[in-house]
This record gives C-alpha cells, sequence and structure tokens, in this order.
C-alpha cells in the first residue's frame, strides 16, 4: 500500500478505537468528581457520587430489583436452554431449522416490538407491573444466549463417554449428572453470564411492562436522563460499566476454556 | 439407544423451551400482529349498525333501518360502558368524532322523539355526512386494512377506494422513510470507520493488537443506556465537548448539540460499531496474507491488491456487519427517545407513542408489522452471511 494510503488508514483506525472509548473514559472520572457539574476534568476526586447513590432509596430498590429480575430470569433462561441445546445436539429431529428459528427469534425481534406485545398480552393477565412479567421476558430474551453457547460447547464433547457410561450401568441421569454437565459447565455457566448480562441492559421492556414497583438500574437511569443529569447517574453508570465488563471477561475466560476441551472441534 | 428413542428423548428436552418461548413470546408477537389487521372496539359496541351497514354501498347516506340500529346501539353501549372506547377508536379515525358520538348518545338517552333519523341528524349535523358512516365501517372488520393503511398515510373512503390522507395529517411515510435513511446512514458511517478498524486488528504489531481489541470490546460489553448517557454527558449545553470548544476558543457560546440529527447518529454509530467491526474482522482474519504477497510478486501494484484481492474476500464480512447494524438501527428506541429531537423520532418511538399514549393499539401493531417486515425483507437480503459463528462473537 501507498505511503499516503497506509498513514490515512493507521489515523483513520486510531481515531475510530479512540472514538469508541472516549466517552466511557469520561464517564468513569467525572463519576468521581467532588463537583456538582459536568466539569471535565473534575476539579477534585470524592466518593460522594457513590455515597449518594448508595443513600438513595430510589437507586437502591433499582439494584435489588435488577438483582431479583436477573437472577430468576438467569435460571430459567439456563436450566430451559441447557435442557434444548442438549436436546438440539443428542438427535437429528425433523424440522430442526424452525425450531432453530423460533429459539432465536427474540434475538432478532425489534425490542420495541416484543416490548408493545408483551404490554398488550401480558396486561390482561396481571403480568403487566409485576416482577413475574419481566422475570419471563428477560427469561425469552436470554435463553437464545445460553442455547448458543451450550451447543457449542457439546460440539467437542465426545459422544462415546455417555456410550461408556452407560456400558458402565449409569442411567441417563447419572450420566448426564456425572459425566456430560461436569464437561459443558463452564458453557452453561458463559450462556448464564450472557442471559444476565442481557438482563441487566434491558431498558425498552422495562420501560412498557414494568411498573413503578419494577424500576431498575436502567430504567431508573433513563427516567433520570430524561430530567436533570446528575452525577449520581454516571456513577450508576460506572457501576454498571464494572459489572457488565466483569461478567462478560468471565464469559469470554469460561468459552475459552470451553474450546480448550475440544482442540479438533469445528468452529 | 436406537434412533428413534434419542429423538423421543430430543424433543422431550427441547419441549420446555419450545413451549416457554412459544408461551412467553412467540404468542403476544402474533396476538399483537393480528391486533394491526381487527378491530375490536366499535365492533363490541355497535353489533346493530355495523349489520346494517354490512351492504351499504357508501355512496349516498345509509337508509332509515341503520339509524335505527345506530340509535339503539348508542343507548345500549353507553349502558353497557363500551361506548367510550369505541368514540376513541372512531375518533383516531376521523378527529371530532368521539364529541359527535358521546354527545349523541347522551341525547337519545334522554329519550328518542319522533324518527331516530330525524333525532340523530338533529343531534349532530355529521350524521348527514357519508363520511362518518364510513369511518364505523373501517372501524368494523377483522381481518381489516384499515390500521395498515394508516401506517402508510392512507384511508378507505366510504365506497370503498383507497385515497391518501390529506397533507397536513400524513406522518408515517416521513417517519418510515426517516428510520431507512438514519438506518442508511449509521450502516454506512459504521462501515466506513469499521472497515479500517477491523483491517488495523488484522495488521497491527501484536502488542497493540490487545489494546486495539480492548477499545472495541470495552464499549460492546458496556449497556446501551450507559452509553447514551455518556453522549448525552459529552454533547450537554455545558458538557464536556462544549467546554473543549469554548476552552480552544472554537465558539463563544455552548452549541446546542442534543436533540439533534447529529447527536442521534453520533451515538447510534458508537453503540453499533462494534457489530462492523466484529464480523469484519472475523472474516479478514481468515485471508490468508500470502495471497499479498503473491500478488504483489505477480506485478499487482497496492490498489490492486487491495481491489482485487483483499475487498472480494471480506464482502461476506461486510454483508453480515452491515445486516446487523441495519436492522438494529431501525428498530433503535432508547437513544433516539434520549438524544432526539421530538420532530425528528423514528418507527420504533411511534409503536411505542401509539402504544401507551394514545393507546391506539391497532395502529400501534400495524407499525410494527410494518417494522417487522422491513427487518425480515434486509435479513432475507443478507441473511445467507450471518451464520452463528457472527452470534457467537458476542
Amino acid at each position: 500500500m501507498s505511503a499516503i494510503g497506509r498513514l490515512l488508514w493507521v489515523v483513520l483506525a486510531a481515531a475510530t478505537a479512540l472514538f469508541l472509548v472516549a466517552p466511557l473514559l469520561v464517564v468513569v472520572p467525572l463519576s468521581f468528581s467532588s463537583g456538582s457539574f459536568l466539569e471535565f476534568p473534575p476539579p477534585g476526586l470524592s466518593l460522594r457520587w457513590y455515597k449518594a447513590l448508595w443513600q438513595s432509596p430510589f437507586w437502591r430498590q433499582a439494584g435489588l430489583n435488577t438483582l431479583i429480575i436477573g437472577a430468576a430470569a438467569t435460571a430459567i433462561a439456563s436450566l430451559l436452554g441447557t435442557s434444548a441445546a442438549i436436546g438440539l445436539w443428542l438427535a437429528p429431529l425433523p424440522c430442526r431449522r424452525a425450531i432453530l428459528g423460533l429459539i432465536l427469534s427474540p434475538m432478532i425481534m425489534p425490542v420495541i416490538i416484543t416490548a408493545v406485545a408483551l404490554t398488550f398480552a401480558f396486561a390482561p393477565i396481571g403480568l403487566a407491573g409485576s416482577h413475574w412479567g419481566l422475570i419471563l421476558a428477560h427469561a425469552a430474551l436470554g435463553a437464545p444466549f445460553v442455547v448458543v453457547t451450550v451447543f457449542a460447547t457439546l460440539s467437542g464433547f465426545d459422544r462415546a463417554l455417555l456410550r461408556a457410561a452407560s456400558a458402565c450401568g449409569a442411567g441417563p441421569i447419572t450420566a448426564f449428572r456425572r459425566v456430560l454437565l461436569p464437561l459443558i459447565l463452564p458453557g452453561v455457566v458463559s450462556g448464564a453470564v450472557l442471559a444476565f448480562a442481557t438482563s441487566l441492559d434491558e431498558t425498552v421492556i422495562v420501560l412498557f411492562l414494568g411498573g413503578p414497583e419494577q424500576r431498575t438500574l436502567p430504567r431508573q437511569m433513563f427516567a433520570g436522563l430524561k430530567d436533570t443529569i446528575e452525577l449520581t447517574i454516571l456513577a450508576a453508570a460506572t457501576v454498571l460499566i464494572a459489572a457488565s465488563t466483569l461478567l462478560l471477561v468471565a464469559a469470554r475466560l469460561l468459552a475459552a476454556r470451553s474450546a480448550r476441551l475440544a482442540p479438533a472441534a469445528p468452529r | 439407544m436406537g434412533r428413534a428413542r434419542a429423538q423421543v428423548e430430543a424433543a422431550l428436552l427441547l419441549a420446555p423451551l419450545l413451549l416457554f418461548i412459544a408461551l412467553t413470546f412467540a404468542a403476544p408477537i402474533a396476538v399483537i400482529l393480528w391486533r394491526g389487521v381487527s378491530d375490536t372496539e366499535v365492533p363490541r359496541a355497535f353489533p346493530r349498525t355495523l349489520a346494517v351497514l354490512a351492504d351499504w354501498k357508501g355512496r349516498n347516506l345509509p337508509g332509515d333501518e341503520a339509524f335505527a340500529a345506530l340509535a339503539e346501539d348508542l343507548v345500549a353501549a353507553r349502558a353497557a360502558g363500551t361506548l367510550n372506547a369505541a368514540a376513541g377508536r372512531l375518533n383516531s379515525d376521523t378527529p371530532g368524532l368521539r364529541t359527535v358520538v358521546l354527545a349523541t348518545a347522551r341525547r337519545l338517552a334522554r329519550g328518542v322523539e319522533g324518527s331516530p333519523r330525524a333525532a340523530i341528524l338533529a343531534a349532530d349535523p355529521a350524521w348527514g355526512e357519508v363520511e362518518t358512516w364510513g369511518a364505523f365501517r373501517r372501524a368494523g372488520a377483522t381481518p381489516t386494512d384499515t390500521h395498515l393503511l394508516a401506517a402508510l398515510d392512507l384511508r378507505r373512503s366510504a365506497d370503498g377506494t383507497i385515497t391518501a390522507v390529506p397533507e397536513e395529517r400524513r406522518l408515517f411515510r416521513a417517519v418510515a422513510l426517516r428510520t431507512v435513511w438514519i438506518g442508511f446512514l449509521v450502516t454506512l458511517l459504521c462501515l466506513v470507520l469499521g472497515y479500517p478498524l477491523a483491517a488495523a486488528l488484522v495488521f497491527v504489531p501484536r502488542r497493540l493488537f490487545g489494546l486495539l481489541l480492548f477499545a472495541v470490546l470495552l464499549p460492546f460489553w458496556t449497556s446501551l443506556i450507559v452509553r447514551t448517557a455518556a453522549w448525552m454527558v459529552l454533547l450537554a449545553r455545558e458538557g464536556t465537548v462544549n467546554q473543549a470548544f469554548l476552552a480552544l476558543g472554537l465558539v463563544v457560546e455552548p452549541v446546542q448539540m442534543l436533540f439533534t440529527r447529529t447527536a442521534v447518529l453520533i451515538a447510534m454509530v458508537h453503540i453499533l460499531l462494534p457489530f462492523m467491526v466484529l464480523p469484519l474482522y472475523a472474516v479478514m482474519r481468515q485471508i490468508p496474507r500470502a495471497q499479498l504477497r503473491a500478488a504483489a510478486s505477480l506485478g499487482a501494484g497496492p490498489v490492486a491488491q487491495l481491489v482485487r484481492v483483499w475487498l472480494p474476500q471480506t464482502l461476506p464480512g461486510v454483508g453480515a456487519g452491515v445486516l446487523m447494524v441495519f436492522i438494529q438501527a431501525i428498530g433503535f428506541y432508547v437513544t433516539p427517545a434520549l438524544i432526539g429531537g421530538g420532530a425528528d423520532q423514528m418507527l420504533p418511538y411511534f409503536i411505542g407513542f401509539h402504544a401507551t399514549q394514545t393507546g391506539n393499539w391497532g395502529l400501534a401493531a400495524a407499525l410494527s408489522i410494518l417494522l417487522l417486515v422491513g427487518t425480515l425483507l434486509i435479513l432475507a437480503l443478507f441473511g445467507r452471511f450471518l451464520g452463528l459463528a457472527q452470534l457467537r462473537a458476542a
């Protein structure tokens, strides 16, 4: 490549990379500001906005709701998703494409349609404005991630191990518990982490389907941003950045670990 | 283990999730889509009127039996409490009709003197217009194309011909065009910025690779609302960008950046850029470098190497990236709602608006159908590029 072209390329790529990280590099230091305004760089450092976050009953309730809804949705998504992935792997079923399409459809559907549909369908049966409504919705959004990761892990699992377990007298349940599950566990956990991250990130369904009692961190942030931007919001944002980074690094490490189980598996 | 038995076990393991998604996702979606082609409020309140209007041609005023049926329905619906919802539905078809219906029902409830026709016409002259009755017919059928037509700024007049709504009431064609246009601009910007970055990921020295990948993955992992908040902080009147501009003397007073199209584009490109970079990178790193050297040794200059060897092989990545960015962009709700101007909102905003603010579920559902059809069309066009491999990049 010519020298000018190369220079242009490097500059553009570096500028784009900077564009990607810059907003977060501004928000995180601002959340530790000792001042009250969006002054950057901050006049001094303090934890006052984190203290305000912790002491506000609204934000605490939002944090609690986020954890409850996320944990319950993750549990449902992991259980059903793992079972389905094993089913997909176990035997070729007729209309497999249709089954996959149905399972993955929550990933493709524009979330505003899901939000409006669930509000319309759940309201008459008392699920709008309830924790359960959101838990079910988030579980449906998270389950495809579990299916995809567990299925990927299973593609490296040696089927002969199950026959061996059976030959040694293990019933299907024992074989699952003692042989299959321990080997695919990294895949299950990384799927669960992705499902939790999906719930942690989800804003639109919470806005439409949740009532005032179902305020989650994203919803509380949305409400705050509609108003005036207080630095408490940035403290909450920093907490969310830390949480999702930790979760997704964990998911990647686990995925790398389960990939090592199957060095020869087609990827 | 027999094949048939394995299939039964597989089906049993799949059944719980399939049932769960069917009940908590597919069924609600089906219900809302069906709502886009059906109507419930007016048939519930005006069964007799609609029965009489069934063989009305829509050219002249309907006959006396229609007025008699209307009088009965108005009084009965007012007593049963179904009138308000029906009047609201009619009003969203023809503004002002709510008042006409409610006031007429109130008058008739006090007692009808003489013929129903005379009483109704005396209550409000609007009943002497063909189009008032046309509104009833438009709101009375299932399946109906009323909402779908409304979502395209069209309507059926009383005699059944489809016409465009008056200029000043047109909205959704502009909204649909704006949605596609913003989606296109965001996708184009993501491609222009993402392509060199993805190529840099392939060619950078090992040392810088980790840093560069981190720059792509950190925002990718950060939640959408957090990144939207970050841009609001940067672009606010007293925000970081304005502070920098003032300090550098580029401007004399803060520039209004929030609530503009530009701000929405910047934030959306920022949020969707990783979805362009990751599939591009996945494809680019599979291309053997030796090919470029081989091309060079055969006499291909830098431009020929790029255009004839490199670019064609990256096209699957371009397809996957364009697909993922575009279908997400046209479905964006949170970022435009917070950062965009009130008069510059996209299709998803209007779906939410009509579902919750005006309670016009039929229209919200029809707009959902429009958005979903658009999404599926794009998926069908580019879908072959999208494999599970790209989904796993997450």
